[in-house]
């Protein structure tokens, strides 16, 4: 490729390693289905490939991964829309007597933990532990995603990995220590 | 019943554990022994409780393993084909 004198470099061996989490978070903030927000990672990163002739090492191999992705997502939400009578929205007054002429979202509770800026907090949160995450060794990372994360039993990751249990409780020792750390200096 | 007060290493363990709901009660016992005359470890076990809070919060997701394999062939086979 003719990338020759940039700085920044691609690296496709690396690419699910590296970046498919952090993508696959920003996805999921977005388009709230796991199966779907897979695919479109796992669409990114084919077109990534496609189009690595475009890449001219301004921005990381993660922004740039990004932007791919954003299009993606866009482009997702325009084929789901796309079919007829999807995009018109449907409102049905209620025929209950109570409550007869109300609109049905007014009939919905607030919430009052669901609001935008503490999801936006959260996103932003989530962010931060990825990058800390990414910066610990990956061996740590892999256990304590798979243990704090994905919820895995103590024994089912002992078994898959071939670690006895108080090696696995070490390792996740050390990666929560290296993680409040780095979230210490980062967010708190 | 040496055993009932523990040292740093051992307390640590069980407070991470404990954040996986995977301690004893007897455990639990030990270590808020321990933590009323170690500060050190009181303040691991605040920052460790955090920590979970923070994670739970954020809702922070992954991919399962199967899955990034699955990428990474199907990765391998486009970078192969467009070598050629």
């Amino acid at each position: 490729m003719s990338k020759g004198n940039t700085k920044h470099k691609l690296d496709v061996n690396k690419w699910v390693d590296a970046y498919s989490d952090y993508l696959f978070n920003y996805t999921i903030a977005r388009i709230n289905d796991r199966n779907v927000a897979q695919d479109i990672v796992q669409d990114t990163f084919l077109a990534g490939l496609k189009s690595m002739k475009n890449f001219k090492g301004e921005a990381s191999e993660r922004t740039w991964l990004i932007s791919i992705l954003k299009r993606k997502i866009i482009d997702h939400y325009r084929k789901i829309n796309s079919k007829k009578g999807k995009a018109e929205v449907r409102m049905n007054y209620n025929s209950d007597t109570e409550s007869q002429g109300d609109w049905l979202e007014e009939r919905v509770s607030d919430n009052l933990e669901i609001n935008a800026e503490a999801i936006i907090i959260n996103e932003e949160l989530g962010k931060a532990i990825l990058e800390c995450l990414s910066k610990l060794p990956e061996k740590q990372a892999q256990v304590f995603k798979m243990k704090t994360i994905q919820g895995f039993e103590t024994e089912a990751i002992c078994n898959e990995l071939n670690i006895s249990a108080s090696n696995l409780w070490v390792i996740i020792h050390r990666a929560r220590t290296a993680l409040s750390g780095c979230l210490e200096k980062n967010w708190f | 019943m040496s055993k009932l007060f523990l040292n740093c290493d051992e307390a640590n363990k069980i407070c991470d554990k404990s954040q996986y709901n995977e301690a004893s009660f007897f455990d639990k016992i030990k270590l808020t022994l321990h933590l009323i005359y170690c500060k050190a470890c009181r303040l691991y076990s605040r920052n460790n409780a955090k920590l979970t809070d923070c994670i739970n919060k954020s809702k922070v997701n992954c991919l399962e393993e199967s899955r990034k394999n699955e990428m990474k062939i199907s990765l391998k086979k486009e970078l192969v084909k467009n070598q050629k």
